[in-house]
């Protein structure tokens, strides 16, 4: 049976009588980056917490490279030297940024000399030279941010924590630390366990992503396979809608025909083969009386199944192979005289349909 | 005669200088580490009877830290009177009395001050440090470290009371020209006596002396908080 780098197996956690998590059970490999995603209050900070063994599970264990942990003062302190957490909300100590840097070396005892180099080839790597001197608590949020990344990765961890290491950030500070994990994940093959609820970060860093729900998980797989056909839970947390899967083929003029199943062929702008899952925003959705000519290369004929008032906007939903909801204005709603099961056309463009 | 006039309230100041500073000193050494070791008390298990232990003690201490100056006088002045228990230590009227009067009042603002200071710091600056490799002692110094302006806060504060008390040293040490007699006192029998001139620059002088060294503290504090 192959080890773990990190295990978990069964995890409870309950505060003061509140389930935060249950029965929670992952394995992530050496060099892996994995994403725990969800919305707030999933469990993912207690989740990430209980690896940093700052917390502990009411029930479960947790396992590192086949060994459990036993949670005595020592066994703690040893492998949290081998762990990188960097938190969610940033804590940097009232010092200047080169001691706060230096803390976890300082603390392992390291050399004077040896923390100095370090240190500023750390700084170096996170954008930070010409900052050694100035006080921590002076910085922006992203400075701070990549502070707290440094600090966690000076001391070279195998395993590195990072809860919302982007969240609230500019795409500026957003790219520097995307970049420095990625390149530490293939430089030192540092095992990455990460929390975000930004998709596209889990797409484009995570090899594998679990996705937690009220403290279970719910899926666990690599992205493709976590969005297909995705659950309603997870639609809804992506906030995506007419989430569809098919195989897809290129055609002879460079787009691609997925073929959704029940007869529903939907023509896309981009070259993919094989089993793509994507989706259709539902402003990008046009709703005729009648057949449109137009350029949108997706035309499909269908029946109202509800309708629901928002107010100056009308949702619709309407059953054309498979359920598609779209919105159209009240005013629109009302020339157009619908109703529940009238029959309307739905029309949206190759370029609409987007994959995930 | 105005030589020996200015003599003696140099030697006035300095008594003062030195029975306050030195009771500072002492109440700071044994005030801190108990004050931090409370303060550390919240980051530790919610066991019943520890959680119990700990309100108790914080109880306590919050009540000493309005000691009235004058009942520590009087159960020091108890303590060393000639048939009190301390009594064959010969301390009483001496300087060294005085201090001891001032410690026991001041103890317990330094580690009341100093324990609100060390709890005050978020837990997660502790979680940092472990997360970071810190064993419990080195993160519990790093609290500290968090926490340095609230201890010299205590410091400031334990000085003020101590060089502004009369009535606890005046029955302890007895006012005593030349040997026991500090400005708070002096300034009592002056305005017994009637000379309010004299009184008056005792008290310009307390002030002055009290505003330079909280200067001085409060100069260390804010660029401490820098560092």
């Amino acid at each position: 049976m192959m080890t773990f780098h990190v295990e978990t197996r069964n995890l409870c956690k309950e505060y003061s009588g509140k389930k935060v998590l249950t029965d929670v059970s992952f394995g992530v490999e050496k060099g892996e980056i994995f994403a725990l995603i969800g919305p707030n209050g999933a469990g993912k900070t207690t989740l990430l917490r209980i690896l940093d063994l700052l917390d502990e599970p009411s029930e479960g264990t947790v396992w590192f490279e086949g060994t459990q942990v036993d949670y005595s003062a020592r066994d703690r302190q040893a492998l949290r030297r081998r762990i990188g957490m960097v938190f969610q909300r940033t804590v940097l100590f009232n010092m200047s940024i080169f001691d706060n840097v230096a803390y976890s070396l300082k603390v392992r005892g390291e050399s004077e000399k040896y923390v100095k180099q370090k240190v500023s080839v750390m700084l170096e790597h996170l954008q930070l030279r010409g900052f050694e001197y100035r006080n921590a608590l002076a910085l922006s949020g992203g400075e701070a941010q990549r502070v707290a990344l440094a600090q966690a990765l000076i001391i070279e961890p195998e395993i590195l924590l990072l809860d919302e290491p982007t969240a609230n950030l500019d795409p500026r500070n957003v790219s520097i630390i995307e970049e420095v994990l990625s390149r530490v994940n293939r430089e030192r093959k540092t095992t990455m366990i990460m929390t975000t609820h930004n998709m596209f970060q889990a797409e484009n860093l995570a090899q594998r992503v679990a996705v937690l729900n009220e403290g279970e998980i719910e899926r666990i797989g690599t992205f493709q396979e976590v969005f297909e056909k995705p659950s309603k839970f997870l639609t809804d947390f992506a906030r995506l809608e007419n989430v569809f899967s098919g195989v897809s083929k290129v055609t002879t003029e460079g787009t691609s025909i997925i073929d959704v199943g029940d007869g529903l062929q939907v023509e896309a702008a981009f070259k993919k083969v094989g089993n793509v899952t994507f989706y259709v925003s539902p402003e990008d959705i046009i709703l005729s009386t009648n057949r449109l000519f137009s350029s949108a290369r997706n035309v499909f004929e269908g029946r109202i199944m509800q309708i629901s008032d928002l107010g100056p906007l009308v949702r619709l939903k309407v059953r054309a192979g498979e359920d598609f909801i779209l919105q159209i204005t009240k005013r629109s709603f009302n020339e157009m005289q619908l109703n529940v099961d009238s029959k309307v056309f739905i029309a949206f463009k190759a370029s609409s349909v987007q994959t995930i | 005669m105005e030589n020996s006039f200015l003599e003696e309230i140099l030697n006035i100041t300095l008594l003062s200088l030195r029975v306050s500073g030195s009771a500072v000193l002492i109440g700071a050494l044994i005030g801190v580490p108990i004050g931090v070791i409370l303060g550390l008390g919240q980051f530790r298990g919610k066991q019943s009877l520890i959680c119990f232990i700990d309100i108790a003690l914080r109880s306590f201490v919050n009540t000493f830290m309005g000691l009235p100056p004058v009942v520590v006088g009087l159960v020091v002045y108890l303590l060393l009177t000639a048939s009190g228990p301390l009594g064959p230590l010969g301390l009483l009227y001496t300087p060294a009395a005085m201090i001891m009067t001032q410690l026991i009042m001041i103890v317990p603002i330094i580690i009341g001050v100093t324990m609100s200071a060390v709890g005050g710091v978020e837990k997660a600056i502790r979680e940092k440090a472990l997360s970071l490799g810190a064993t419990d002692r080195q993160a519990a110094y790093v609290v500290l470290r968090e926490a340095r302006m609230g201890v010299l806060t205590a410091i400031i504060v334990a000085f003020g009371s101590a060089i502004s008390e009369v009535g606890g040293i005046m029955i302890t040490g007895g006012n005593i020209r030349w040997v026991t007699r500090t400005l708070t006192t002096a300034i009592v029998v002056e305005v017994e006596l009637g000379n309010f001139e004299l009184a008056i620059s005792l008290g310009i002088i307390l002030l002055t002396m009290a505003f330079a060294i909280n200067l001085i503290l409060t100069i260390m504090q804010s660029r401490g908080a820098k560092r």
